[in-house]
């Protein structure tokens, strides 16, 4: 046999080159023993190392780092693990990829334990605050892990604590930081860590984030397992609030409803939404009041009512289908890809958009979500029919001389006519309360249409909306 | 208009003699409803460039307490004065609760101390809402200011958005914190309106609308060039309470779903419905549905992670809720056994998903696997399938399920487990 031994830190560096020697010489992985620190020593003496061999030895990145992550843990068996992997990799590369090889299975479980204590460890370290006479404040801690990571775990400290010092203390060695790099040091006995104030305003904290009514102690082990208890300041309380739960729960029972101090109906009085809706008097008040709506049942999937955007007293009303996803989003109509062809026609046919009323024949958002999506649906007649509503008091109060009705939403929302918009678009229709409503294309139509239908169909809006600027100069 | 201080003045007169003790007892009892407590997916960094903390690795769990909950952030209000009257909450002005509050001051020093020492990853500062909510908020982007500029600190902190407060103070607080959430507090407008009525569904969502355009607006470079500060890097969440009103898990994957898409949220957060001292009339005190709020979590994995959607899910019980005895995956597999067994050898991605018993890492196996050859059924236990579970829904080379698929006491072979948990649930 040939032993190999390995030092106390940097272990997976030591193995790495005894196992890339080993394996160029071909020793087979049965040949080999490998020594951790406290290892006895061979009763029958051991083989020498053998010369360098020629071959050429490879592996790849991730077998590597799965290889370092093993290498921390406490199995002595580990070495000699990793070592067969790589022996056989020489030959069959392809095994190295497959997570259903027993071999690569047990290297994935032990690493995925590594990996967990570790985890623990950035977790579980609870620092009490040392005496310093430098400018660092200074910080101490014992704890005790599973495996050997007293190395892997530690750089994450350094990265987070760079500006105090500290030393984390484990049975099976010391690490050290005072700014620079982390010293690492062969185990001593375990230091006597001062009181700390804030450890107690840590149990304070741990006692009162606890709710009584819910135990769930099963999720609390599986997560904080027992053996990292005896070192967290906190644990030792748990029996006690485990103890006292159903007590409190059984007073908060018992206790019931309570009544309100005298002030508070006060309070709220002052900042409580008015429940009735009078009719608006302004059309802001109409904008609030439509804030509100719960007229059909688009508002609770929608973000919020879109209203109308303009120029109050605007001679030209331009009503849309409903708000889309940006629209949604940000409370404005017309801001989304369908908004900007509209704004781009109108700046064609010399329509400013801050002159006009640009609003929705329904005003909130309907669509079906699709996973990060949420996929535009044109609204039903019914939701139509019930924003007609805030659509009359819109056009009450703004009192346009034409309006323009972009699509077959708006138009039979003005209208009141369902039949197909082909025959319709360009031409003036009387609308529901009497004004001139002029039929065209819904600037969104144009989007979906295939670019050479898309090219009339622009052309057509444009002319409209040309139509639309002509008989208002009349 | 009655202000907070009024109420500190005539209630609570030897506040101003509290502990820092005291106000954190109070100050963490008042925020322990809240159920979130993730500290990942933000950007990464740390301290060897100046300041202190890190963040940016998976989150970290410092402990967990005996509710099953974990602590990975100093979660505190603020202050739990309020002038809200929320029905479900401790906080709201009806209740006769102990009030406190901490000065900014309080908060940074509690949370960088607990951090030098290791408890925490950072800070979930919520807030009562006190005199107004631009103020509240003003005062909570304060905090999180002094602990980003003043201390330089690069942990993690998750602000809790006032809904009603100005657009500035969100888009300052985008900023400085890492996450920015709203909770929306109940699954249906109208069950809100009844038990929060000074909160506004609409404002709540229109809240996060402003944080999904505010970190979209953050992610375009600007005509010069130049990319914009960061903003909320680790995105935004929110709450329901669970059990409180009459939703049905349905309509709250609905809502989650309607949130997912138009939000871009990172979690959305199921709060079994809990006891609270002090309660309000308007709402019964009831054992908190903890299973069912176990089973809403699974349904929302699936959603985000196996790409189930609500409806499916939520169809698979007529009674419109989850089936508290098998997992949501299992129900959904037991009403539509016609897509199954599902024959691992050459099931696509897709598919391999929705075999009850595997997991989105042991059909990423499955798929490395199949590549050197057939997967049999030992390969499927030892890359963590369960195949207690899955069973009756595979076929391998070396298993068939037969008639096991279409038998009637199918579901009687995974539901035992309902008696045993009835007992506590």
């Amino acid at each position: 046999m040939i032993r190999v031994d390995l030092p106390r830190f940097d272990r997976f560096e030591a193995w790495r080159d005894a196992a890339r020697h080993l394996v160029g010489a071909g020793i087979a992985p049965e040949r080999i023993t490998w020594a951790d620190p406290d290892a006895p020593a061979d009763l029958f003496g051991s083989d020498p190392m053998p010369p360098a061999g020629d071959a050429k030895v490879t592996a790849t990145k991730d077998f590597l780092t799965l290889a370092r992550t093993v290498a921390s843990h406490s199995d002595p068996e580990r070495w000699s693990l990793i070592y067969t992997a790589l022996w056989r990799a020489q030959t069959d590369r392809a095994f190295l990829g497959n997570p259903a090889d027993p071999l690569i299975d047990r290297l994935n479980r032990l690493a995925k334990s590594v990996r967990r204590d570790i985890h623990k460890m950035h977790a579980f370290v609870r620092f009490h605050e040392l005496p310093s006479d430098g400018p660092r404040r200074s910080f101490g801690a014992w704890f005790e892990p599973e495996h050997l990571i007293l190395q892997a775990a530690t750089p994450f400290f350094a990265k987070r604590f760079a500006d105090m010092d500290w030393l984390i203390a484990t049975p099976k060695g010391i690490a050290r930081f005072t700014g620079d790099t982390i010293a690492y040091d062969p185990p001593a006995t375990r230091p006597d860590l001062p009181e700390d104030a804030n450890h107690g305003l840590w149990q304070t904290y741990f006692a009162n984030i606890f709710n009584p009514a819910r135990i769930k102690t099963n999720a609390m082990r599986s997560e904080m397992p027992v053996k990292y208890w005896k070192n967290l300041p906190e644990t030792h309380l748990i029996p006690q609030m485990l103890a006292d739960a159903p007590r409190r729960v059984q007073a908060m029972r018992e206790a019931g409803a309570s009544d309100a101090p005298a002030f508070a109906s006060k309070v709220t009085a002052r900042i409580r939404q008015p429940l009735e809706d009078t009719p608006p008097e302004t059309l802001a008040q109409a904008q609030e009041q439509a804030a509100r709506c719960t007229r059909c049942e688009l508002c609770h999937a929608a973000t919020q009512t879109v209203w109308g955007l303009g120029d109050p007293d605007a001679r030209l009303m331009l009503v849309g289908e409903a708000p889309g996803d940006h629209e949604d989003l940000s409370g404005r109509p017309f801001v989304g890809p369908a908004g900007q062809l509209l704004r781009q026609t109108m700046a064609q046919a010399d329509i400013d958009p801050d002159r006009a009323w640009l609003t929705n024949a329904v005003k909130h958002f309907r669509f079906t979500p699709r996973g990060k999506r949420r996929m535009h649906q044109t609204p039903d007649r019914p939701h139509i029919e019930q924003c007609r509503w805030w659509l009359g008091i819109e056009r009450g109060f703004v009192a346009p001389d034409l309006t323009v009705a972009l699509g077959a939403t708006a138009a039979f929302a003005l209208t009141g006519d369902r039949t197909p918009l082909t025959l319709r678009r360009g031409k003036v229709q009387a609308g529901l309360d009497g004004g001139p409503v002029l039929i065209t294309w819904h600037p969104s139509l144009i989007l979906r249409l295939p670019d050479d239908r898309a090219a009339a169909a622009r052309a057509e809006l444009l002319a409209d909306l040309r139509q639309a600027g002509r008989m208002l100069a009349a | 208009m009655m202000l907070a201080g009024n109420i500190n003045g005539t209630y609570i007169p030897d506040m101003a003699q509290r502990t820092l003790d005291q106000k954190l007892a109070i100050l963490s009892d008042a925020a322990k409803y809240d159920a979130s407590c993730a500290s990942s997916g933000t950007t990464r960094r740390d301290s060897r460039s100046g300041g202190i903390g890190s963040a940016g690795g998976t989150g970290i769990c410092h402990a967990y307490t005996p509710d099953g909950r974990c602590i990975s952030l100093l979660k505190i209000l603020m202050t739990n004065f309020c002038i809200y009257d929320c029905a479900y909450c401790i906080n709201r002005v009806s209740s006769n609760v102990e009030r406190a509050r901490f000065s900014p001051e309080e908060v940074v020093n509690l949370t960088l101390e607990f951090y030098r020492r290791n408890m925490i990853e950072g800070l979930f500062l919520s807030s009562g809402i006190i005199r107004s909510p631009d103020q509240t908020m003003g005062d909570m982007v304060r905090i999180a200011k002094m602990l980003r500029v003043d201390h330089g600190f690069k942990g993690y902190i998750h602000l809790k958005t006032i809904p009603d407060a100005g657009p500035e103070l969100v888009a300052e607080a985008g900023l400085y914190a890492d996450r920015l959430s709203v909770n929306v507090e109940l699954p249906q407008d109208a069950s809100l309106r009844q038990l929060a009525p000074e909160k506004r569904p609409e404002t709540i969502r229109a809240a996060m609308a402003d944080v999904r355009l505010g970190r979209e607006a953050a992610k375009e470079k600007t005509f010069t060039g130049k990319r914009p500060p960061r903003f909320a890097p680790a995105g935004q969440s929110t709450q329901m309470i669970v059990g409180a009103d009459g939703a049905t898990d349905r309509d709250i994957l609905k809502t989650s779903s309607n949130l997912y898409s138009g939000y871009h949220l990172k979690r959305v957060y199921y709060s079994a419905f809990s006891p609270i001292p002090d309660a309000s009339a308007a709402l019964p005190l009831i054992k908190p549905p903890l299973m069912r709020e176990h089973r809403l979590y699974q349904a929302d994995w699936l959603m985000r992670f196996y790409g189930f959607d609500a409806e499916e899910i939520g169809a698979a019980h007529p009674s419109g809720n989850l089936d508290l005895a098998v997992d949501p995956k299992l129900a959904w597999a037991l009403a539509n056994r016609g897509q199954f067994p599902v024959d691992v050898r050459n099931a696509s991605r897709d598919m391999l998903l929705r075999v009850p018993g595997f997991g989105t890492k042991t059909v990423g196996r499955i798929l490395a696997a199949r590549r050197s050859g057939a997967v049999r059924y030992a390969d499927l236990l030892r890359m963590g399938a369960i195949m207690s579970k899955a069973q009756p829904f595979v076929t391998l080379p070396d298993w068939h399920p037969g008639a096991l698929t279409d038998s009637d006491s199918l579901r009687a072979r995974f539901a035992p487990a309902l008696e045993q948990l009835s007992l506590f649930g």
